[in-house]
């Protein structure tokens, strides 16, 4: 009773063996091998910082040369010299890893509102209503858009209105500075501990009007910093992070505690 | 006899009891003008004046070379205190001429009446009004000399005159329409002239049947001209439905009216072509409505261009204790304000609209139930449940794949919406990231 069932499965099984082995010997997809190892090395997360739809789709593009191939911000320097070395590419001068940093401290106790808010819960929405709710025209808006687009999670909205960005988390993919309306969302070397967290480019007496925390372009931190690396830029300090060593002098000096 | 209408629209409350019955008066010039440069679609003027000048009432005080532009003029005579920004109901800062008033009043030498206006032509007339600084008075203040310079293969065959007023709560149009009545037929017939139209309409809602007894006096005897009743619902007084509802015809997404042979002018405009050409009065005047509960004494007030809303606001008794929110414009349309530090009064402020904690509601918005009522409210024919829905998401490609740019803004979405879904702030939100993204393509 039972071996007639065994042959005639055998024999099935022979046959349609034998017929997948011709289909794939006849209808192989031929795939450049680099692109899986390409896609092995980057880092995953379908961010689309890179351009393209996907991870697999920057792949394809690195192996065809319409894509740089340091253009993974979140891979890394490492990685990128990995690709290289695959498409037999010049190694790019490795770059430091760098990550989202809020620049602004302008919260919902520090900075002055001029108006209530409320329509459409969207920075860019709000800026249309009488160039935003808050009196500083250069300040973080506050409705969370570079939350949104965070492919990661990183950036949560604080209880104080402002985004929290947790650095450890952020793969530098650059989506929020792209999105923020107000450009407070800068994209800095992972080592420096110590920003300016203003971008205000009025003068003092009106950023102390608006707002208790914003930089009144003092200069204290330039005259203060040992290695020089502060300098004045539109009425807001800038921190060279290439100079800094993070030894936190400007974060005592600085009167409005803009240096955070 | 059925009452002309168009599809779609809603019949928000009209709130114009407030206004409709005070006569038009006229408000206190202002200490201290501020003259935008900009208070018109297009080119924005470059100042003519310095710091320190003395200017006479009426004088050009800023032009531009631009075509689509309209020049401004001093409301005030008086020296020039300082040219800078000043507040914009669009929410942006821009240039201005501020102006102390020294209350003499002196006209400035080139206000002069044409005695012989009945016999100028077309191209003079077109030049009378430019000069005049006449731009549409409805509130989106596109300059109207450009409107009466149709594309010359375009024939015009029809002029309609925008009385309607759909806006709730505003009555400056009602009021100009019983006031002066035989200004706004002067205004029409100029119109007619510059542009060769054969007929003229002058569309009024069946809301305001005094202002329809008033027209209907005024253009007796005029065989070419015709007072139309409209029915009363919002937006009646949208420029593409009123010359569907008129004519029939409809005007093509992304075309003007001249494409089918129209020309809409707002009853105010009218009545400033008219003063322009016949006495030579540049635009620097206009009339207001003050209303809503926010406001002590609601009023009409015939306002100097430049005036601060504040004052205005003083001259009408001051807000309420409980006030919420200022609008320029109507509630429908109008733009929320965030302040009136620094506001001026311009050519295209139809309103000034101050809301109570009672009258402005803030909902949550929920997710989208698919009723379709937005749908079947809107006048152009969009689905703004899917623009919304597009730019929630981010995706602006999508919203402009559902002719976002054909939206005229009107609200009634986002007033028929059940799930109060902010659906025509979606959708400017998306015109504007659309026209930033063309912007950056070119």
């Amino acid at each position: 009773m039972i071996i007639p069932a065994v042959i005639s499965l055998a024999a099935l099984g022979l046959i349609f063996g034998g017929l997948l082995a011709f289909a794939s010997q006849k209808f192989a997809v031929e795939v450049d091998p680099r692109i899986e190892a390409v896609q092995g090395l980057l880092a995953g997360a379908n961010c689309g910082a890179c351009g393209f739809a996907g991870c697999a789709q920057f792949a394809e593009a690195v192996v065809d040369g319409r894509a740089p191939v340091n253009g993974c911000a979140p891979a890394g320097a490492q990685a990128a010299a990995k690709i290289a070395e695959i498409m037999r590419a010049e190694t790019p001068k490795a770059e430091d890893r760098k990550v989202a940093q809020l620049k602004c401290v302008g919260d919902c106790n520090t900075a002055r509102a001029k108006a209530v808010y409320d329509g459409v819960p969207d920075c860019k929405a709000a800026l249309m209503f009488g160039g935003g709710p808050s009196a500083c025209s250069f300040g973080c808006v506050g409705l969370g858009n570079c939350a949104r687009v965070c492919p990661v999670d990183a950036i949560a909205m604080g209880e104080n209105g402002l985004p929290k960005i947790d650095v450890t988390l952020c793969i530098g993919c650059g989506l929020c500075v792209k999105e923020c309306p107000r450009q407070v969302i800068d994209l800095v070397n992972a080592r420096g501990v110590h920003h300016v967290r203003c971008k205000s480019q009025e003068k003092g007496k009106q950023v102390r009007a608006v707002c208790s925390r914003g930089c009144i372009a003092c200069t204290l931190c330039v005259k203060n910093c040992p290695v020089n690396a502060i300098h004045m830029e539109n009425n807001v300090a800038v921190i060279d992070s290439n100079i800094c060593t993070n030894c936190g002098t400007c974060v005592e000096v600085c009167p409005q505690k803009t240096i955070v | 006899m059925s009452l002309k209408t168009f599809k779609g629209g809603v019949h928000p409350g009209y709130h114009k009891s407030a206004t409709e019955q005070k006569p038009v008066v006229p408000a206190k010039p202002p200490a201290v003008a501020i003259i935008p440069l900009s208070q018109h679609i297009g080119a924005p003027c470059e100042p003519l004046v310095a710091v320190g000048d003395e200017v006479k009432m009426g004088q050009k005080i800023g032009d531009s070379k631009g075509f689509v532009s309209a020049p401004v003029h001093a409301s005030v005579s008086g020296k020039v205190t300082k040219i800078a920004k000043c507040n914009s109901a669009l929410g942006r800062p821009v240039d201005a001429v501020f102006i102390e008033n020294d209350y003499q009043d002196t006209w400035h030498e080139s206000v002069q009446p044409h005695p012989d206006w009945e016999n100028l032509t077309a191209d003079e007339l077109k030049k009378i009004v430019r000069e005049a600084g006449i731009v549409g008075m409805g509130g989106a203040t596109f300059p109207t000399h450009v409107k009466l310079s149709p594309p010359a293969d375009q024939k015009i065959d029809y002029v309609l005159v925008n009385g309607a007023e759909c806006e709730p709560y505003l009555t400056a149009d009602h009021r100009a329409m019983l006031e002066r009545p035989e200004d706004i037929v002067c205004g029409l017939k100029l119109a007619m002239k510059i542009v060769a139209a054969p007929k003229g309409f002058i569309a009024i809602e069946d809301n305001k049947p005094d202002a329809i007894e008033a027209l209907q006096k005024a253009v007796a005897g005029e065989e070419n001209i015709e007072v139309a009743v409209l029915h009363t619902k919002y937006p009646q007084g949208a420029e593409k439905q009123l010359i569907k509802v008129l004519t029939g015809r409809e005007v093509p997404s992304g075309g003007l009216p001249a494409a089918v042979g129209c020309l809409v002018q707002n009853a105010g405009t009218c009545i400033a072509i008219a003063n322009a050409v016949r006495k030579g009065l540049p635009l620097i005047e206009r009339i207001v409505t003050i209303t809503g509960s926010g406001i002590k004494e609601p009023q009409n007030m015939l306002v100097r261009v430049g005036t601060p809303v504040a004052e205005v606001v003083e001259q009408c008794g001051g807000f309420t204790a409980n006030l919420r929110k200022v609008i320029i414009g109507g509630p429908m349309m109008g733009l929320a304000q965030p302040g009136v530090a620094d506001l001026p009064v311009t050519k295209g402020t139809s309103g000034i609209l101050c809301l109570t904690d009672k009258e402005v509601t803030i909902d949550e918005i929920h997710p989208c139930i698919r009723c379709g009522k937005c749908v079947d409210v809107c006048p152009v024919s969009i689905m703004p449940l899917f623009i919304g829905s597009s730019v929630e998401q981010g995706l602006y490609d999508r919203a402009e794949k559902y002719n976002a740019l054909d939206c005229i803004e009107c609200g009634c979405c986002s007033y028929i919406c059940p799930a109060k879904r902010p659906l025509t702030q979606w959708i400017r939100m998306a015109k504007g990231e659309i026209a930033a993204k063309k912007a950056a393509a070119k």
